[in-house]
């Protein structure tokens, strides 16, 4: 019982970031009716806001101490974030230690600048293109954002750490009634889920309470008819681009302190996260994120030693086993609706 | 004149691309060794190989995607899976081609079928989700389960333990064809400041990628492919014209499977080693890319965007500091520095920014490709209005003559 | 016994019960024009004959041989084909072409391979296709991109691909419908030349009464997915329950 809820909470964290950015997936491709394989680099440019906020934070002025000497006898050369001259060393250290989550606060206005600029730049191009060109030139563009990335920052992952207070595991099984330390769970993956789940809450509240958001999920249902009321939907679904660039920007920034970030993380996550999609029914919002964690859990279970001896190699193919099984069996995903992307 | 059941036009076509084929080394080589242009000749042996391996796999590819319009996104894994099979081949048996090469194309025919079958029966992003699906699973049990079959990150190659039972006391122990070995030049003349390869391995390739040109050739004119083509505009019309679409769309699957498992045997030919690198979905992305480049559904597309993909490739990752230099020492200090800066960003290791950008600028500019802005610059030449009847009717020929 | 012969045949979408109770019989070497309202299930009723829809109850016979159940190449490989509303053709490809392809299906099934055999040298194919298209007066266009001609030659062109088939039952789906009134003349001049010409039964759905007059030899009406009468176009023409469900309605 223990090693099942273990297995569920390991699913959540990555369920969550697959929900997340599935969600955006499907939103463009709901609203624009636009397959973007860019998706992943949106995850990834927003890993890498959180990386570069804390170089930012990081960034020192260097000057001798005088009452510092080092091993040699010489005066210590002691390094000094700015952040730390200008506030203060406690709230530079705080700044420097929560900056993960601050990043949030300067990914949200770069996200929508990105997603702005992709969509009125390219994407708009696009929505008459036959879907393969869609695929194509955004996944030209994933490279492109990629190599850029990998330009910047290099090749290798880079440590981005959760604030000090969220660095423990919490014990989970104490909870629950189990014996201690058979449930650790780290504070961090707690703190991503209950975020992802108030990022997906807050989008499904936009679209169900606003009128922006009805006009929106009119729009998904029939865009000819929403044209017709004389309706700009066009303007809207260019915000909604930017709100799932910046919903999968986010989900990257808090992502960091669980994968450190390198320029293919997106290409990784795209790939599952469009199998997410597809599972899920294209064009569904519950269905992709209902999917993502689903797939999430799944995977995880499959790493469970257990199951691994007895199917070898079953953690590597879950994912795309149960894809092709869905996609056979139930043609339109698990909760997708008729007429989607079948010519 | 006529050859091999081929009407005029193409006669001359094909008579054209074998020569260009077997005189690679000296066009793709024309400048002296010396001089400051040295960069941009590429007459060497691996990079004609790979130019002549990869346009066989594009070729294969195009057979599919190109004419029925079907985006797989896993043709990679039998690229993959022709190396294994065909690495095996060296450890089990010898060092001769001759048992490798038709097992890949083999297996991987075999592996196309069943995936195909499944796959195939969705169609649009679905398909190609479901090969991407394929694939990557494949290339995830390469990695682990099946690391006894792979060798895993090692990737897969020969060892002094390994059986190779037909193995004689003088027979070459690199890849060969009845002692031709792979890797040796037959003639490296020198003229003047000219130096040119002419290297065993890419002769062989070349002939083989004569060979399954030709065979496209015969596809693309033949009942089948317009077959496929018609799947390609309108399969709803198709059904209703009595005409079960699966086997077709099938075939073409099974079919560009085997080049690509061809490919993929020829590369281990070339150099015994197989990995599991080869069968990574970017790898599928890159003959999608190569086929897109050079022009999807005609027949020279494929080959020109392969070997323009594989040379810039080549240059791209060649140039590096001393070389940028070396071009722009002309100028003031603070220009030079600044162009060798921008220059940063795509060459060197940064040569897939290139690859996307050229990947970008081809789908929204040139959706037909080289071939496609080849004609454009025809039809500039030739600034000839023709009437509307005419004018479609020669729009509708180029598309299934280059 | 007619060729085509349609038995209680009944289908559902969700709430709405498109086709109840269809009862129809359409003749060999007859023309037989199914019309009614929009919304009477004309176009469900079509599709039931095609394979495209599967009928809850009832059957549908064609020459003795139930199509329940074939897929829609099937059923074409059995001697039924289809004219769509908006005319389907292969776009990309040129007339010739187009018309090959049928050539190609009627004489080697729906499914051969034969990669190697070119397509120029299949000369019973290439004289079949270029009689056709003598026939239906499209010879000079044979080289002309199929998405670049009018609506009505592309339907012309539909006729050409459907007849070189020589099937046993043609079904025309609102042949006429979307074209100005030359293409309409023209189109129907096509169906009675062929009418005259070729042994061949035709069912055709139709909207315009022009059309239906001047070509059907039995009309069967449909309104809210039932047919209400069956009789000549002299008699449709008077009948009273007919003038209230549809004809008022038009006029």
């Amino acid at each position: 019982m223990d090693a099942i809820i273990l297995q569920i909470l390991n699913g959540l964290d990555k369920g969550s970031a697959y929900a997340l950015i599935a969600l955006g997936l499907t939103l463009i491709f709901g609203t624009l009716g636009v397959v973007n394989f860019a998706h992943g680099a949106l995850f990834m440019i927003g890993a890498f806001v959180a990386v570069t906020l804390q170089r930012i934070f990081n960034l020192s002025t260097e000057h001798v101490d005088p009452t510092k000497t080092d091993f040699l006898g010489n005066p210590l050369k002691v390094k000094v974030p700015y952040v730390e001259s200008w506030f203060g060393p406690e709230v530079g250290a705080a700044l420097i230690d929560w900056s993960v989550p601050i990043a949030i606060v300067l990914a949200i206005p770069v996200m929508l600048l990105v997603g702005f600029v992709m969509e009125r730049g390219l994407i708009k191009h696009f929505y008459k293109r036959p879907h393969a060109d869609q695929i194509l030139v955004t996944f030209g563009l994933a490279i492109v954002l990629q190599e850029l990335v990998k330009y910047f920052f290099g090749a290798n992952p880079i440590q981005t750490g959760a604030p000090d207070a969220f660095s423990g595991s919490m014990d989970f099984g104490v909870l629950l009634g189990f014996d201690p330390n058979t449930i650790m769970y780290p504070y961090w993956r707690l703190v991503y889920f209950l975020f992802a789940a108030i990022v997906i809450g807050g989008v499904f509240a936009f679209l169900q309470f606003t009128t922006f958001g009805m006009v929106v999920r009119a729009g998904m249902a029939d865009r000819e008819t929403v044209g017709l009321l004389g309706i700009n939907i066009d303007k809207r679904f260019t915000i909604m681009f930017g709100l799932a660039a910046a919903v999968a920007g986010v989900a990257g920034v808090m992502y960091t302190p669980i994968l450190a970030p390198n320029y293919h993380m997106g290409m990784d996550f795209l790939v599952l996260s469009f199998v997410v999609v597809v599972v899920g029914g294209m064009g569904s919002l519950p269905g992709a994120v209902a999917a993502g964690f689903l797939l999430g859990i799944l995977q995880s279970f499959a790493s469970m030693n257990e199951i691994k001896s007895l199917i070898p190699g079953i953690d590597q193919v879950i994912i795309y086993l149960v894809a092709i099984l869905i996609l056979l069996t139930r043609p339109r995903g698990l909760l997708g609706r008729a007429g989607v992307m079948e010519e | 004149m006529q050859i091999l059941g081929l009407s005029k036009r193409d006669s001359t076509f094909l008579l054209i691309v074998i020569a260009l084929t077997l005189l690679t080394p000296i066009l793709i080589q024309p400048f002296p060794v010396g001089s400051g242009l040295n960069t941009f000749n590429a007459g060497y042996p691996d990079l004609m190989q790979k130019i002549a391996i990869f346009g066989i796999f594009a070729i294969g590819f195009n057979i599919l995607f190109g004419l029925t319009g079907y985006l797989s996104f896993g043709h990679a894994a039998f690229l993959g899976i022709g190396s294994y099979s065909t690495v095996w081949m060296y450890k089990l048996l010898d060092y001769n081609v001759l048992w490798g090469l038709p097992l890949a194309i083999i297996v991987s025919g075999l592996f196309a079928l069943v995936i195909g079958f499944i796959s195939l029966r969705r169609s649009g992003i679905y398909f190609s989700i479901l090969t991407l699906a394929f694939a990557q699973m494949m290339y995830n049990l390469a990695y682990s389960v099946l690391t006894p079959i792979t060798n895993g990150e090692t990737g897969l190659q020969v060892y002094e333990s390994d059986p190779q039972v037909l193995l004689g006391a003088n027979e070459p122990s690199s890849p060969h064809l009845f002692g031709i070995v792979m890797r040796e030049n037959f003639w490296t003349p020198k003229i003047g400041g000219w130096e040119f390869t002419f290297n065993n391995g890419y002769y062989f390739t070349a002939i083989i990628a004569i060979i399954v040109f030709y065979l496209s050739l015969r596809i693309f004119r033949s009942p089948f492919g317009l077959m496929l083509r018609a799947i390609k505009t309108n399969q709803t019309r198709l059904n209703y014209t009595g005409i079960n679409t699966r086997p077709y769309t099938l075939a073409a699957f099974v079919i560009s499977g085997m080049y690509a498992g061809l490919a993929g045997g020829l590369l281990a030919a070339m150099d015994p080693l197989a990995g599991a690198e080869r069968m990574q979905w970017t790898a599928s992305g890159e003959v999608v890319l190569m086929v897109i480049l050079g022009g999807a559904g005609t027949l020279m597309g494929p080959v020109l965007g392969a070997a323009f993909i594989k040379y810039l490739e080549n240059i791209f990752s060649k140039i590096n500091d001393s070389v940028l230099h070396g071009w722009f020492a002309w100028m003031p200090d603070g220009l030079e520095d600044f162009l060798i800066g921008v220059s940063h960003f795509f060459v060197g290791k940064s040569w897939h920014l290139t690859s996307g950008l050229m990947f970008m600028l081809v789908v929204i500019f040139l959706p037909g490709g080289l071939v496609e802005g080849g004609q454009r610059i025809k039809a500039l030449f030739k600034k000839k209005r023709t009437s509307g009847d005419d004018g479609a009717g020669t729009e509708a020929q180029p598309t299934a003559a280059e | 016994m007619g060729i085509l012969e349609v038995k209680n045949v009944g289908k559902r979408f969700g709430g709405l019960q498109a086709l109840s109770d269809v009862n129809l019989s359409v003749q060999e070497n007859s023309v037989h024009a199914i019309i009614g309202p929009n919304g009477a299930g004309k176009s469900t009723l079509l599709n039931c004959f095609v394979g495209k829809l599967i009928p809850d109850t009832g059957s549908v016979m064609f020459n003795g041989q139930s199509l329940l159940g074939l897929k829609p190449h099937q059923i074409n490989q059995l001697g039924v084909s289809r004219v769509f509303q908006t005319p389907e053709i292969f776009s990309d490809l040129n007339v010739m072409e187009n018309v090959m392809i049928s050539c190609f299906a009627k004489r080697d099934g729906a499914f051969r391979l034969h990669p190697f055999e070119t397509v120029s040298h299949e000369t019973d194919i290439v004289e079949q296709a270029e009689q056709i298209l003598i026939d239906v007066n499209m010879i000079d266009k044979r080289h002309m991109n199929a998405a670049s001609m009018s609506r009505g030659d592309k339907r012309r062109l539909e006729m050409a691909m459907c007849l070189v088939q020589e099937p046993k039952l043609l079904l025309l789906d609102e042949p006429t419908a979307g074209m100005a009134r030359a293409d309409t003349n023209n189109t129907i001049d096509l169906l009675k030349e062929i009418k005259e010409k070729r042994d061949i039964t035709m069912a055709i759905i139709e909207h315009d009464m022009h059309v239906v007059f001047s070509l059907a030899d039995r009309i069967t009406v449909l309104a809210q997915g039932t047919p209400l009468v069956e009789d000549t176009p002299e008699n449709i023409k008077g009948h009273p329950k007919v003038k209230e469900a549809y004809l008022g309605e038009a006029a």
